[in-house]
């Protein structure tokens, strides 16, 4: 039953995207209202998913297991657990309100772009829930052609440009990432006799890979996936792509593509290379460092609304890798949550430039100002959108923040309490760009006189606009079911790499021996 | 002995169909439309007979040649290149005025000499077979005789093609002054048993007929003369030579590197890993600066020999069943990109630039996502058979030991990836010139077209029938 679900919630995009290539291109109404409605019906049928998990257990549910190719044993294995669950459900709640988003915003060329993004839907989710390398890697290549079209076709000015970086950009992290699958099913058929790319096959066997050749598996993951969040120094594709993207488009980067690489540090990264990992932390965690403070301080100089929201992109990733980097309960817990955070408050951020953006064809802060006089329904959105970024507490920014923050301090890998304490200045400078940048074109005086008749929200923006508002307040204030669904998985990973931890360094440092045993003890 | 001619039966059917036709030629002139479709349905039958001799397995004519198996999967990849060659060809060539029979009689004869290559038993054989493959192509090449530039092609192919032609046919000779023997199981014994005539021959006739048989398959450092060849020829032709010709070149490397390489000299595989990691890089780098399409292509396709030989380097079982998984994938993108580039040039009446695929995703959607299609099974993007294809190779080169040429090939991708997604840059992102302007005519060439981007799609999501049939080869 869980299964069959799992397997409509994948597929059904897919199949009504095929479906919508035999309508003509002149029903418009057909393509708009069809995929609408699949993504609705795709949410509505993935919020089961939750209770069919059972948050109790650590490892991976409602699998389905099929033969694909043997030699290889590369198979269509996909699966749940509790942090893919919450990813999954993230992306089938955005996709209808990028959608929705979309319709008469989008004029161009329609029958393509929601073919794309009901493909889109179906990548995206392939990728939370593959629970075999291949299949993995397929959707995760599979996104980018989706989402090339619809940054090259339906951008803004520049779009060539950043389409194309964001293919190169995106590739070149990826196709090393195949080398290195393929060279974890290689070492498998060594080990055990058969070349295969079931991950729960190869998660059992890859932690005791060599020191030297894991750091270099490390490696190839990591710098696919980070490319993909993106962290501090290969971020740079990141704002062209923003800005560049349609409304819809931007939402669906910032809300759920730039997960998929902090889901898959998570997923691969430590769950295959422990002991590297714990190599790797202390430098993870610079980065991510850095990535914080550098994307606040970029955000705060933007002159383009859409720029430094892409910015502000960067630095809360930042906290979710250093979560990451952590390894530690609350660090991953609360790197979960923050993706889903993120994905919220970012979306919506990007939904409201769009709807700024609707009216006057502008992003320049400076073009704006006042603008809550004429559209109150809107700033009072927008603020909620805003205040989520800047991490408020009651709203959901703060949970994540918070638990990132706290991993950051308790981490026996990191080893030093400097991380969190400059990655909390961070959340000041979040404060400052954010405030300042509603300060400035929301309030004050209006000036423009092009700014006076703007109309105040429509309801296609509040049904866009409301829903995300709603999660946002709920996992503000009662973040628990969140929290639950992942805390297992998290558990699992977290055990893991303490296991690999503690032989190595016993001989190395007492001290820090103690600590880890500390942490293991509860 | 009926036994030896059902396995046999494709290529002596091709070799029949070809000279039939050549009968018909010179009897009837002006008879194009009788041998179109003679050399269709004989290639049908060629086909036919083929997939019925795949399960079987043995040598024909004394030991002359092999069939069934992998030589006749071989054929079905010849057999298959031919027909859609010839259907794709037909409204190119006659758009110029210039449909002869000869056309499709020489499609017919590079077809029964590439069957011969993979056929071969016998290093005699494989030298008839690429000898046949080669003067057909030659012709070929230089059909469009009043074109200057098609003439420049077939005359540097043609001479550098003997001069490569004479490396093989001296390497044969050392191999045999060697072994004593031509047959490649005679061969694999004499070395075996340590009974070499002349011992130091042996490696230097190995070489040369590496070096022969590489520059067919435009190896780096022999590869100079594919770009040139590749451009000047008619684009049909081109497509035809690029992909089924490239792959007969190959399938003449399989019986060495599955009974000779191994045991002649170990240094051979390292041989051929680095010419297809140089392979790699010299064609996807020389094809990121081409701004003619078909140049373009014409770069990529030797990259893509690289990737194949990527297999033959690997050696492994796994290797070998790649580098024909990739043979065919190759066949339908490449087949497919070069049939699109000739019904563009069609109707621009020239040939095309990359500015010229401007919009055409407005003024021919259908062709233009077709044409996308094949560059992103080109790039090895998933889920198009391009993908698999390269995993396959990747993962049989680090299953040998090549991680790094596993490596090289990846980086590769990278760049080809900036090319062939440049082209759909161009259909998708730019808009045209003009916008009223729509493709003229779209003739039988969607044939071909969509059979290729059928089995593309089909074959990267459900790669499972073909690959365990070759893995089943090898075993």
């Amino acid at each position: 039953m869980g299964q069959l679900l799992l397997l409509i919630v994948l597929f059904l995009p897919l199949v009504v995207a095929i479906g919508l290539l035999g309508v003509p291109s002149g029903r418009v109404a057909i393509h708009r209202w069809a995929s609408l409605a699949t993504a609705l019906v795709t949410f509505v049928l993935s919020l089961p998913l939750y209770w069919l998990v059972d948050h109790a257990r650590g490892d991976f549910q409602l699998l389905t297991n099929v033969t694909w190719i043997p030699s290889l044993d590369a198979g269509f294995r996909i699966g749940l657990d509790g942090m893919s669950l919450l990813l999954v459900l993230l992306t089938t709640f955005t996709m209808p309100i990028a959608i929705g988003a979309s319709v008469g915003v989008i004029t161009k060329r329609e029958k393509e772009y929601y073919v794309m993004m009901l493909l889109l839907e179906t990548a995206m989710i392939g990728v939370f829930v593959s629970l075999d390398m291949f299949l993995f890697y397929v959707f995760w290549e599979l996104i980018l052609i989706p989402m090339y079209f619809i940054i090259g076709i339906w951008g803004g000015q520049d779009r060539i440009y950043a389409a194309i970086k964001f293919f190169l950009y995106t590739i070149v992290g990826s196709l090393l990432m195949l080398v290195a699958i393929i060279w974890l099913g290689w070492h498998a058929q060594v080990a055990t006799g058969h070349f295969t790319t079931d991950f729960v096959k190869l998660r059992e066997i890859a932690p005791s890979i060599p020191l030297d050749i894991q750091r270099w598996l490390f490696a190839a993951f990591a710098l696919s996936f980070a490319i993909k969040v993106p962290i501090f120094p290969l971020h740079t594709w990141l704002p062209d792509a923003h800005v560049q993207a349609p409304t819809a488009g931007s939402v669906i980067l910032a809300g759920i593509l730039l997960k998929m690489g902090t889901y898959g540090l998570i997923r691969f990264n430590l769950d295959f290379f422990p002991a590297a990992a714990i190599e790797f932390a202390p430098l993870l965690a610079v980065l991510a460092v850095i990535g914080i403070i550098y994307g606040a301080l970029v955000a705060m100089v933007q002159p383009d609304m859409k720029k430094l929201v892409a910015y502000s992109s960067v630095s809360h990733l930042g906290f979710v890798v250093l979560g990451i980097a952590s390894m530690t309960n609350e660090g991953i817990q609360g790197a979960i949550i923050q993706m889903v955070n993120h994905g919220l408050s970012t979306g919506m951020l990007f939904l409201c430039v769009g709807v700024l953006y609707e009216r006057r064809h502008t992003r320049d802060i400076a073009e704006y100002g006042g603008i809550a006089s004429v559209m109150p329904r809107f700033a009072v959105l927008f603020a909620i959108a805003m205040l989520a970024s800047v991490g408020l507490p009651g709203l959901n920014g703060f949970v994540g923040e918070f638990l990132t923050l706290l991993g950051g301090f308790r981490s026996p890998y990191l080893d030093s309490w400097a991380y969190s304490i400059v990655a909390a200045t961070g959340v000041i400078f979040a404060a400052v760009y954010l405030l300042w940048m509603f300060q400035r074109v929301m309030y004050g005086k209006l000036t423009n006189p092009a700014n006076e008749g703007l109309a105040d929200v429509r309801v296609q923006e509040l049904w866009t606009l409301v829903p995300i508002v709603i999660v946002m307040v709920w996992i503000g204030v009662y973040p628990r079911p969140f929290l639950n669904a992942s805390a297992k998985s998290t558990q699992a990973i977290v055990e893991k790499v303490l296991h690999y931890a503690v032989p190595q360094e016993v001989a190395l440092d007492p001290a820090k021996t103690s600590r880890i045993t500390e942490t293991k003890r509860p | 002995m009926m036994h030896e001619w059902f396995l046999a039966s494709p290529i002596v059917l091709a070799s029949l169909a070809a000279v039939a036709a050549l009968i018909v030629d010179a009897l009837t002139p002006h008879s194009e439309r009788v041998t179109y479709g003679f050399s269709i349905v004989s290639l049908i039958l060629v086909l036919v007979a083929a997939a019925g001799t795949v399960p079987f397995n043995g040598t024909a004519f004394g030991t002359m040649i092999r069939g069934g198996g992998v030589a006749a999967v071989f054929d079905l990849i010849f057999a298959l290149g031919g027909v859609l060659t010839i259907v794709a060809s037909r409204p190119y060539i006659a758009a110029r005025n210039f449909e002869h029979d000869e056309f499709y009689t020489l499609v017919l004869y590079a077809t029964a000499g590439m069957m011969l290559i993979a056929h071969a038993q016998n290093l005699l054989i494989t030298f008839i077979g690429i000898e046949v493959m080669s003067l057909s192509f030659y012709v070929l090449a230089g059909y469009f005789r009043q074109t200057l530039h098609s003439v420049e092609s077939a005359l540097k192919y043609f001479l550098l093609g003997a001069f490569a032609t004479g490396f093989l046919a001296f390497g044969i000779a050392l191999v045999y002054g060697a072994t004593g023997s031509i047959e490649f199981g005679a061969i694999a014994t004499a070395i075996n048993k340590d009974a070499l005539n002349f011992p130091r021959l042996l490696p230097i006739g190995i070489a040369l007929v590496i070096v022969g048989l590489g520059f067919k398959v435009a190896v780096f450092p022999f590869h100079q003369w594919a770009p040139d060849v590749y451009d000047g020829a008619p684009t049909v032709v081109t497509g035809f030579m690029s992909t089924a010709g490239k792959a007969a070149a190959l399938s003449a490397f399989v019986p060495l590197v599955v009974n000779v390489f191994p045991i002649a000299a170990a240094s051979v595989q390292t041989v051929l890993a680095l010419c297809a990691a140089a392979t790699i890089v010299v064609g996807n780098v020389a094809a990121v600066v081409q701004r003619r399409l078909k140049r373009m292509l014409a770069y990529s396709s030797v990259a893509h020999a690289g990737y194949m030989l990527i297999g033959l380097a690997a050696g492994n079982s796994r290797g070998l069943s790649a580098v024909v998984f990739y043979a065919v994938a190759y066949l339908f993108m490449q087949l497919g990109a070069f049939v699109v580039l000739a019904m563009l040039e069609r109707d621009a009446e020239r040939s095309v630039e990359l500015e010229d695929c401007s919009g055409l995703s407005t003024t021919h959607p259908a062709l233009a996502a077709l044409m996308a299609l094949f560059m992103f099974s080109l790039a090895g993007i998933p889920p198009m058979a391009g993908f698999f294809g390269k995993y396959y190779l990747f993962a049989a080169a680090i299953e040998a030991g090549y991680t790094w040429l596993a490596i090289i090939g990846v980086l590769g991708s990278m760049v080809s990836v900036y090319y062939y997604i440049g082209v759909v840059v161009y259909m998708y992102f730019k808009e045209s010139r003009d916008a009223t302007e729509r493709m003229r005519f779209v003739g039988p060439e969607r044939v071909p077209l969509l059979i290729s981007a059928a089995l593309l799609v089909v074959l990267g999501i459900i790669p499972t029938a073909l690959e365990s049939l070759l893995s089943s080869f090898w075993k």
